[in-house]
């Protein structure tokens, strides 16, 4: 039944460049409504480059990422934000001059039905006790929260997480995967990148592997079992 | 003891154009990244725009108080969106330089027009006259200026550090490219910055055209002193460039007073104590 629905994002034939060195060598990928699609692969493999490809903050990018069937490759990163798109950094990207409360409420609504801030504090209750500190004072996994929440106030329904258990506790990886399914439950669509296969695997409908900046596997989460052993071998696990 | 009063409202006074020009200055290194080189020159064309109303527009200096700061805001904007972007990426130096020689060009244009010498601009009528205050006379003109300036200063510094805007902006100063992804359009803050710190700039030298005479060089003779301030002050920080810039106003007329051969290097030989001590200035972070 899922296959009969438009993707949310369809991604065909991204290329991406830092520079001079080539990145990305044609992904080919979609993601659909209320999905939580993860992209796996080694270290450099060009996970995180795709996010930013997608977000438009990569320097020189190719081919077609169309979201919600608009074309959004030629499209500066704000305007893309602006159709939907929310973007959770691998480095969290805290700011160390905005209190937790500026941090949370820096992201404009860009359209109605965002997550009233009360409910926001229901998910993550850490930040409702440290609103005056300052941002970068946060532990890790209290930046990570804060970096989760502030874009699920703007009425985006397309979360893209950047390897959200990075350095994180045991403890707070459980708390971000319980997040992480509420979410989902609620209908968000979310596009992840992850190193811990094994956080993934509890959350995903998919799962795209990507090497060298390419995809060159696909499997969906009931197949995962069968596929162990593949995938052990692609991960380098 | 008048003369040591009336030394220190001459320092105030001072002080007060020090703050609004060293904030400008702040708010636009902080976003841009820029040292703007020509701030003294804008500062002129604000008092030029005061003088230009007046004499061919017919609007008084209250009309000037408000519109001199728009319009040489929007002429800041139009050479950022023009020049300044263009510098991107490159070494700040491109930018000292840019902004260097578009001072030399702008006093350049508006001494051969003008000439060297400064030309009068009356105190409006409202303000004229001064009030004894028992130990001194204070020309109420100067006290207007010093009143002005500290709640301009004071609702900059607001503005920046309290408001949703002021967010915004210190976000796009650390991380403009996260702060782009959030939907904010960066580029037109940018611009806007800059006009905000040029309108600063411009209503100095409205508020100075009474006191100081209206000429092509007032900014440049003017604006070495703050760069000195912004120097002590630390370079971006907003509250650290208003209260140094008093402050060092101040210094300088109780120098006048105790010693006055030396009133014209103390501000720099502060400078060169405060970069011995501390080279990111009193208020500066280390970046």
């Amino acid at each position: 039944m899922l296959e009969a629905t438009a993707p949310l994002l369809d991604v065909k034939g991204l290329h991406a460049w830092y520079g001079e060195s080539h990145i990305l060598h044609g992904m080919d990928f979609h993601v659909r409504p209320g999905e939580v699609v993860t992209l796996l692969g080694r270290n450099g493999a060009g996970k995180s480059t795709t996010l930013k490809s997608i977000m438009g903050i990569i320097g020189k990018r190719r081919g077609s990422v169309m979201f919600e069937g608009h074309e959004t490759i030629q499209l500066p990163s704000d305007r893309i934000a602006r159709l939907g798109v929310a973007f959770c950094p691998e480095e969290r990207g805290i700011f160390a001059s905005l209190d937790v409360k500026e941090n949370l409420l820096l992201p404009p609504a860009i359209r109605p039905g965002g997550m009233p801030v009360e409910r926001i504090f229901d998910l993550f209750p850490n930040l409702k006790e440290r609103l005056t500190s300052q941002g970068t004072k946060l532990s890790g996994g209290e930046q990570q929260m804060l970096a989760i929440a502030r874009i699920l106030r703007t009425g985006a329904r397309f979360l893209m997480l950047d390897e959200p258990t990075e350095g994180l506790a045991p403890v707070i990886i459980q708390q971000i995967g319980r997040t992480i399914s509420r979410l989902k439950a609620e209908g968000f669509t979310i596009l992840l990148v992850e190193q811990n296969f094994r956080f993934a695997a509890d959350l995903a409908d998919r799962f795209y592997v990507v090497e060298h900046g390419q995809v060159i596997d696909t499997f969906a989460s009931g197949e995962l079992e069968a596929n162990m052993q593949k995938l052990h071998h692609y991960l380098g696990v | 003891m008048q003369a040591l009063y009336g030394q220190l409202l001459v320092g105030l006074i001072n002080g007060s154009f020090y703050a609004l020009l060293s904030l400008g200055l702040a708010v636009i290194f902080g976003m841009l990244e820029i040292i703007n080189f020509a701030h003294g020159a804008l500062y002129m064309i604000g008092a030029f725009t005061a003088y230009f109303l007046l004499q061919y527009g017919g609007l008084n200096y209250w009309w000037a108080l408000l519109l001199a700061p728009l319009i040489v805001g929007a002429f800041g904007m139009l050479l950022e969106r023009t020049l300044l972007r263009r510098l991107k990426g490159l070494d700040p130096l491109y930018g000292l330089l840019l902004t260097f020689g578009l001072a030399l060009v702008i006093q350049g244009v508006f001494q051969n027009y003008f000439g060297s010498a400064g030309m009068p601009y009356a105190i409006p009528d409202q303000l004229r006259g001064g009030v004894n205050l028992g130990f001194m006379y204070l020309p109420i003109y100067r006290g207007w200026v010093v009143i002005v300036s500290l709640v301009v200063c004071i609702a900059t510094w607001y503005l920046i550090e309290r408001t949703r805007l002021g967010a915004y902006l210190r976000a796009a100063t650390e991380n403009p490219t996260l702060v782009r992804a959030f939907g904010i359009n960066v580029p037109l803050t940018i611009t806007l910055t800059y006009g905000l710190g040029v309108g600063l700039a411009a209503l100095a030298g409205v508020l100075s055209a009474p006191i100081n005479q209206v000429g092509p060089l007032m900014g440049a003779d003017l604006i070495i002193v703050v760069f000195a301030v912004v120097v002590i002050g630390g370079m971006g920080s907003i509250m650290g460039s208003v209260i140094t810039g008093f402050a060092l106003g101040v210094i300088e007329g109780l120098t006048k007073y105790f010693y006055p051969e030396a009133s014209n290097t103390v501000v720099f030989v502060l400078m060169v104590l405060v970069l011995l001590v501390k080279p990111t200035g009193l208020t500066g972070r280390a970046n």
